[in-house]
């Protein structure tokens, strides 16, 4: 252990927020050229951390130090100016903005010597960048008409643009495609040869033995171990990061389906629904598979009323149904736990609590005066079941860490008790303990009679979790698999049209 | 992904919607008076309008930064009313005079944002109270009496003319261009659009949305102060009620050209023809002989049919 051994050493670094030790006196390395990863669970302090180390939250103790001496980082400015640049969890895009404006703000390239921005070679050295990147996006499209993807890798393109020598990347793959997430690792293992050291944070740990070389673990703010990825195996590290052995990753229960709950016929939403038709058992997990763009969340969106759709009919319980606005479905008893939480799913400015009841007031009210005491009684049940990790309810959302976030929206449907509950991409970003939690409540309500619809990416997630699987490609429903059939080979093969490892 | 071509003459209706109201409005009046379209009607629409412009102008910047500047109308008299007052009773040379009430313009607008940035005021308290206290001091000033009595150069800047273009026509033409080029062309220009789009994100870019929300509120009061100046020249005089209300008309023009009022969104150019669609609806309205309280009723219903079409033609994505 020689002392100079890491590029990067953060030493006894803690943090408190009001309510909450994030950080106790952790001590964290980094190699040069090396790719670290950090996990732990939701709320362990991840995020934190490499807030921290990047300027954007300023620490209660500890110290750091690159290359052996010692450095102050206060600001985000001084952490780019030592080389330190940051992929954020939350994306921190400025959707009324270009891709290369974005890219490039605050360190305009400018004309000559003078004050104004040389827009030519910000534009080309972004589209180069992207490129780069194999990302296919205009450099002056607007960041908000791009797909939460193509934003992701956006954010890659502006941490790499700033010639770091250290990049920390938290969660950059939780709403990446496999492809992108491989292009996203060739371009990892490339820093990586030309010297530049990563730090990865991902809850997917596949990702994480496949891509790093050193593992930190977490556990509520706390180091837990730091150990090369060859001396470990992933249940150790899951054993690590929730202190205990977990069960099994997708327990399933013998459940019995009932009659159809829902049936769609020839949706079309005039964009991406080219006629899809399903049909929802009562009792059942139907897992929806497919490529990004092949219409998923579309789909879930056009059942639900937040798009309208164009032709094509929906029947709830055998009778004739139309919605066409999420209120209308609300009351006809569905729920949508929408993909993109942070601007669909929730009241960041809110306390938990009302984020849990909003939907759920109806019921708590009387003459128009909402019963405050039944309220909190069922926020705090729904808070214990799905174990959201908090001080108090009162917490603004906001401050809760992106896993526990995901789990007051799912809380907040399940207060309404739907007959049929809509998931897109119900882990994503979730800690392994939690999504078995989720899986297990998943079961729960379908014993319960509720017919579920998951669309997920995560192909062992829809695999393990599913009843019936359904693929889709280009606005439709190509296939259908029972869940003895499923393999991950035949799903691919389907949702690729045959072409494996085509494009798009 | 593949509307892109599809939808170009969408793209090009969406892009110069307002300026398209604008040339229908002309059109109408010009179909509706024989007056209207005349180069001396037109130069009248313009001197009118220019005042109002460039104080629209400083407004846009502090709405693109999802904020707003209700001051700017009382600041407008007070800065008239002291490069008047300093001019005619204490004989100051009216540049001099004129360069000082242009600086206290700024120094309220400083004032205004360190309110916000640093008491956590919301923009639109804080305005109201300076309002109200740039309005009273106004009247302290002035004794609630007009101050008359201008240096001629004074007065020429209001009144005199440049190859025919009366001299605050001129004026609004250099600040909009000036401040097209700042909002296009500078990183000071895109920082505020950002600023206005999400600050967060901005403070981690390692700007700092609070210099750049402390700078559009000093504009806004520069160019509210030029706007006094220029109207207590063009008046001849500085009245202690000068510009009442003027800051509906200075929000108006720049949400009727196209800025959003939730920030990030707009361009000078939108805010210069929205402040001549009104200009020129008020002046259509009279020649066409329009009682002034149906004028009233007819300016409102284009706004709204004005903002509409923007964002119906904004929100198909
Ligand atoms: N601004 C804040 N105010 C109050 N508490 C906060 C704030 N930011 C984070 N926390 C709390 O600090 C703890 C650590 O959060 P952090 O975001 O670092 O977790 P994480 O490991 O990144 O989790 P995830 O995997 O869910 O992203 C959590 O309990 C969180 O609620
Ligand atoms: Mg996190």
């Amino acid at each position: 252990m020689s002392e100079n051994k890491f590029y990067l050493r953060m030493e006894g670094i803690s943090k408190a927020f009001p309510g909450v030790q994030a950080l106790k006196d952790v001590n964290f390395y980094v190699a040069r050229g090396e790719i670290h990863a950090l996990v732990g669970e939701n709320g362990a302090g991840k995020t934190t951390l490499m807030k921290i180390l990047t300027g954007a939250l300023s620490m209660d103790s500890g110290s750091v130090s690159l290359k052996g001496s010692h450095v102050e980082i206060n600001t985000p400015t001084d952490a780019q100016q030592l080389g330190i640049s940051m992929i954020h969890q939350e994306l921190s895009l400025i959707p009324n903005l270009t891709v290369g404006q974005n890219i490039y703000l605050g360190r305009e390239p400018r004309w000559k010597i003078s004050a104004f921005i040389d827009w030519n070679r910000l534009y080309t050295d972004s589209q180069e960048l992207l490129s780069q990147l194999d990302v296919d996006v205009d450099a002056r499209a607007e960041v908000g008409s791009l797909s939460i993807a193509q934003q992701q890798m956006v954010e890659v393109a502006k941490a790499i643009s700033l010639n770091a020598d250290l990049i920390a990347m938290d969660e950059p793959t939780s709403s990446l495609t496999d492809r992108e997430t491989e292009v996203l690792f060739d371009t990892m293992r490339s820093f990586k040869k030309r010297g530049i050291s990563i730090i990865f944070i991902s809850h997917r740990l596949e990702e994480v033995f496949e891509i790093s070389d050193w593992v930190t673990v977490l556990r509520d703010g706390s180091l837990i171990g730091s150990e090369p990825i060859k001396d470990l195996d992933e249940e150790r590290v899951v054993q690590m990061m929730v202190g205990r052995e977990l069960g099994e990753m997708y327990p399933k229960g013998d459940v019995q389906r009932r009659g159809v709950i829902l049936e769609v016929n020839n949706l079309h939403d005039g964009r991406e629904l080219s006629g899809v038709s399903l049909e929802l058992y009562s009792g059942e997990i139907l897992g929806v598979a497919g490529l990004a763009g092949a219409g998923r969340t579309a789909l879930a969106e056009t059942i639900f009323g937040v798009r309208p759709a164009i032709t094509g009919d929906i029947e709830l319980d055998g009778s004739p149904v139309k919605i066409n606005s999420p209120g209308e479905a609300i009351r006809l008893g569905m729920g949508l736990v929408p993909e993109d939480r942070k601007q669909q799913g929730l009241f960041l400015n809110r306390a938990i609590r009302e984020n849990i009841v909003i939907s759920a007031l109806g019921k708590l009210s009387r003459f128009s005066f909402i019963n405050f005491s039944k309220a909190d009684k069922l926020a705090r049940e729904f808070a214990v079941k799905l174990d959201i990790r908090t001080p108090s309810l009162r917490q603004l959302v906001r401050n809760l860490s992106g896993g526990n976030q995901q789990k007051v929206v799912i809380a907040r449907w399940l207060t309404l008790n739907p007959r049929v509950l809509i998931l897109d991409e119900p882990t994503r970003g979730i800690d392994v303990g939690t999504k078995v939690e989720i899986h297990a409540l998943m079961n729960q309500l379908a014993e319960g009679g509720v017919g579920v619809l998951m669309v997920s990416s995560d192909l062992p997630e829809v695999l393990g979790v599913s009843d019936r699987i359904l693929v889709m490609r280009e606005g439709k429903v190509v296939s259908e698999f029972s869940r003895e059939h499923a393999t991950q080979d035949n799903i691919m093969h389907a949702a690729t049209g045959g072409k494996v490892n085509s494009d798009k | 992904m593949t509307n892109s071509i599809v939808n170009r003459p969408l793209d090009i209706l969406r892009r110069f919607s307002v300026t398209i109201i604008l040339l229908c409005i002309c059109l109408a009046f010009a179909l509706g008076s024989s007056d209207f379209f005349t180069t001396s009607n037109l130069l009248n629409v313009a001197l009118q309008t220019s005042i109002i412009a460039i104080v629209a102008i400083g407004m846009t910047f502090t709405i693109l930064t999802a904020g707003i500047d209700l001051s700017v109308g009382s600041v407008m008299a007070l800065s008239g009313a002291i490069a008047a007052g300093l001019n005619v009773r204490q004989g100051l040379d009216p540049f001099v005079a004129i360069g000082i009430a242009l600086l206290i313009g700024m120094l309220i607008g400083a004032i205004n944002g360190l309110m916000i940035i640093k008491g956590g005021i919301p923009p639109f308290v804080a305005t109201l109270a300076m309002l109200a206290i740039a309005r009273g001091l106004t009247l302290v000033y002035t004794q609630g009496r007009p101050i008359a009595g201008l240096d001629e150069r004074f007065i020429y800047l209001g009144t005199g003319q440049i190859m025919g273009i009366p001299v605050p026509v001129f004026i609004m033409v250099v600040v909009a261009i000036i401040a097209h080029i700042v909002t296009r062309y500078t990183p000071f220009g895109l920082h505020v659009y950002a600023t206005g789009g999400n600050e967060e994100p901005t403070r981690l870019a390692g700007v700092s949305p609070d210099r750049i929300k402390l700078a559009v509120y000093i504009i806004s009061g520069f160019t509210a102060a030029l706007g006094g100046v220029l109207l207590a020249a063009r008046l001849w005089s500085a009245q202690p009620n000068a510009a009442v209300g003027w800051e509906l008309d200075a929000i108006a023009a720049p949400v009727i050209g196209g800025t959003s009022l939730f920030g990030g969104v707009g361009t000078i150019g939108g805010t210069v023809v929205g402040a001549f669609i009104i200009g020129v609806l008020s002046n259509g309205l009279n020649l066409m002989g329009v009682p002034s309280y149906y004028q009233q009723v007819i300016k409102g219903v284009v706004f709204i049919l004005a903002v509409s079409l923007d964002i119906l033609t904004k929100r198909r994505r």
